[in-house]
């Protein structure tokens, strides 16, 4: 028999063997004993090995359906990671709308080392397939993107990497194994900043990374070794149990969110509604087949940067931050936050506007959260009536 | 105002940082964003990778201690070396020691295979030799002393000048003295690198690594490649290592003594053929007379631990030539003198009797199996 996800999620760290003790103890420890020269135990230094992140490694691996898990001390350090498998020379082809940070990190970083990249739309297989070079090793993608939602066929993109001897690198981060498992779908490496829904209450900055195959695993882990960007153990523990309740949070979370969805799409100051799980989304029926829920997070256009600024001062309930997938709700402004490290003209040609903003939707009571978008799209008419008649 | 010395420093590290409390202990921020007021303002805190109250006191208050400009913390001490490493560029070259930390040593390989960034092994026994390998793409002088595990102390000033003539980066991993008996800044360093996880940490409960810096420019980038590509250290051990660094000064002073006791009582015994320790800190080498006596000497120690890593409160004794130094192929490691009959000691806090009882029946016992196996 074969448990549910929400199950596994629950109990997929076991109980501690020695103690009996229902959850996985933290080992701060750095070091290990050995008992003999000839023999070592299974640890014997916390940056190769502990045995709390151990467990927390496993059960990612676990969860996404793949050989190897690893944690790591953020998102960007698990996505800067997974690039390092690459050598100077190599090409890689991302899509367009990637997270700003991996933007930063791919053109000043990865551009360092001499390993090449472009840029394409994703949702263009076309465009995708034209951009393949020789070199090309890996094709990276997030699904949906991040801020606008563009949904990539994850099993197709995988089959032409892997026709053109590339891996496909997938960002999960806001799906989440709940909802969609990129490596049944053809993915080689999973991953996340863990930082967001899988721990889920803002107070752990972390990556995680799980690879579909031991050999793969076996190449990562020297890097996450040899490099060191490891997760502590208190931040390892502290995401086993955010994950103990993902299931219910992101449940609840992704309900909200259709229900904003669904009313700001009806409200006239919003120009546009960026949510997957509407019917006349672009990609929804690719979204719908790969992957079993819209989620939490969407997006929405008010006219300018002025009628943002008014929404945001009068915004009562969600925090006006950067990050998202936590217990609150969280409002940001991407062309200043997530994306503020890409350049403007690149930022407008994907869609991230001065008007634009993210809802990260929490686990607050949805009508709280509709009452309260109601009365600071008031305000917005509000000023916009009174600088019409100035 | 008057400039505290170190000790009064580090006691008061971070204390009544938090005004609307008064609390005198930090608290630890694991809020990993943080709310802005309104479009365009900030409190100066965005979000936990790029910057963190918790990690600003360690990081302000250990730039302080190094005399540098600012200070990175990293999620350990590859992690801050791989920090450093994002200075460079395809094509550049690094001058390093031959006895350096085997973790170090695998990471310049990678990123010699993998990004065309070259370490260049030398000596650094005498200036004038190490000079004559500074090609035109040299960049930096990375400098490990006392050297692990050998314990070769290099000159500081010397190669500051050197580093100066040829315009080049002077980095040193401090790790094995520490800011309270060296200040390689001050010597003319530029950055100050740390494997925090050992003497800063101290109870060998967080793996951390440090980074400090003086020059605006060099400063600058390094930030920048700390948040952009993301190995940071969590708030909570963060607030570990400025926790750690209150009681740096009574543990190193006790460290030190201690180490100087062992190295005296090591060089009187017939099993040890010599003792490697400079006159400072709390490491020691030392080789014993016979290598099949390495196996039941770390199977026969009670008190002291047969464990990687060092620096923490408790004495460790390490075989370099399987544990920090596996990665360096055999007759590389053998030749820079990590021979199987090595043993690496980081003598901790305990009374000193009790390590030298320790070390005595340690040794007797060898003494009586091998008259057991003759």
């Amino acid at each position: 028999m074969t448990d549910r996800i929400e199950t596994k999620f629950i109990h997929s760290t076991g109980v501690d063997p020695l103690t009996g003790a229902v959850n996985v103890p933290i080992y701060l420890s750095s070091t290990f004993h050995q008992k003999s020269l000839d023999s070592f135990g299974p640890f014997d230094y916390s940056r190769s090995g502990n045995p709390t992140r151990l467990a927390l490694e496993e059960t990612i691996a676990n969860l996404e359906g793949g050989k190897r898990g690893f944690a790591f001390s953020s998102g960007m350090a698990a996505i800067s990671s997974a690039f390092m498998l690459l050598s100077s020379g190599d090409h890689v082809l991302v899509s367009e709308d990637v997270y700003g940070g991996t933007y930063r990190f791919i053109t000043e970083v990865l551009d360092k080392f001499n390993i090449e990249y472009t840029f394409v739309n994703m949702t263009d297989l076309n465009e995708m397939a034209n951009a393949i070079q020789p070199n090309t090793k890996v094709v990276y993608l997030e699904t949906p993107s991040n801020p606008t939602m563009n949904i990539t066929d994850i099993e197709i993109a995988a089959k032409l990497a892997k026709a053109n001897g590339c891996l496909t690198f997938v960002d999960n981060t806001f799906m989440t194994p709940l909802y969609q498992n990129p490596l049944a779908l053809g993915a080689d490496i999973v991953l996340h900043s863990a930082t967001k829904f899988l721990s889920g209450h803002s107070d752990v900055v972390a990556g995680l990374a799980v690879t579909k195959d031991e050999e793969l695993g076996n190449r990562l882990g020297f890097i996450q070794n040899t490099f060191g960007s490891v997760l502590g153990a208190q931040d390892s523990y502290l995401l086993i149990q955010g994950i103990k309740t993902l299931g219910a949070r992101l449940g609840q979370s992704s309900e909200s969110a259709r229900t904003i969805a669904e009313y700001l799409h009806n409200h006239p100051l919003i120009e546009e509604v960026y949510y997957p799980g509407f019917s006349f989304h672009p990609g929804n029926p690719i979204h719908k087949r790969q992957a079993k829920s819209a989620g939490a997070v969407l997006s929405f256009r008010l006219k300018d940067k002025k009628s943002a600024r008014v929404f945001v001062e009068h915004l009562r309930i969600p925090v006006f931050a950067v990050s998202l997938g936590a217990v609150e709700s969280i409002l940001s402004y991407p062309a200043t936050m997530s994306h503020g490290s890409m350049p403007v003209e690149e930022r407008e040609k994907r869609g991230i506007t001065d008007g634009l903003l993210r809802y990260s939707v929490g686990l607050e009571h949805p009508d709280d959260l509709v009452q309260d978008l109601t009365q600071a799209l008031a305000q917005v008419a509000r000023r916009n009536g009174l600088s019409i008649a100035n | 105002m008057t400039k505290h010395s170190l000790e009064t420093l580090l006691v008061q590290l971070g204390n009544r940082s938090d005004a609307a409390t008064g609390a005198v202990n930090p608290p630890i921020y694991l809020s990993t964003a943080y709310e802005h007021q309104g479009l365009g303002q900030s409190t100066g805190y965005d979000y936990t990778r790029t910057k963190n109250p918790t990690r600003s006191v360690l990081e302000e208050g250990f730039a302080e201690l190094e005399g540098a400009d600012a200070a990175f913390a990293c999620s350990s001490g590859m992690a801050a070396i791989q920090l450093i490493l994002s200075l460079f560029r395809p094509g550049d070259e690094i001058l390093v020691p031959e006895d350096i930390y085997g973790g170090t040593y695998r990471l310049l390989d990678h990123f010699a295979s993998a990004y065309n960034i070259h370490p260049k092994y030398a000596e650094f026994k005498d200036v004038q030799d190490t000079e004559q390998k500074i090609t035109l793409n040299t960049r930096a002088l990375f400098i490990e002393t006392p050297t692990n595990p050998l314990m070769q102390e290099i000159d500081l000033i010397a190669y500051a000048a050197l580093a100066k003539k040829h315009n080049l980066l002077l980095i040193v991993d401090n790790t094995f003295l520490t800011p309270f008996f060296q200040q390689p800044i001050e010597l003319g360093a530029d950055i100050v690198i740390h494997s925090a996880t050992k003497y800063i940490g101290g109870h060998n409960d967080v793996l951390a690594g440090l980074v400090a810096a003086k020059g605006e420019s060099i400063c600058e980038r390094l930030s920048f490649f700390h948040n952009s590509v993301g190995a940071v250290l969590s708030p909570f051990d963060s607030w570990l290592l400025v926790r750690g660094l209150k009681t740096l000064p009574l543990r190193m002073r006790q460290h030190e003594a201690n180490a100087k006791a062992i190295a005296e009582f090591l060089s009187q015994q017939a099993e040890i053929s010599d003792v490697l320790y400079p006159g400072k800190g709390g490491m020691l080498s030392f080789r014993l007379q016979e290598e099949e006596w390495v196996g039941p000497f770390l199977e026969n120690i009670k008190l002291i631990t047969f464990a990687e890593s060092l620096g923490g409160v408790e004495s460790f004794i390490t075989y370099p030539a399987t544990q920090t130094h596996a990665d360096i192929p055999f007759e590389e490691r053998t030749k820079r003198g990590v021979c199987n009959r090595l043993l690496r000691f980081s003598v901790g806090v305990e009374l000193a009797e009790d390590l030298i009882a320790d070390l005595t029946q340690a040794f007797s016992k060898l003494k009586k199996e091998v008259v057991e196996y003759d």
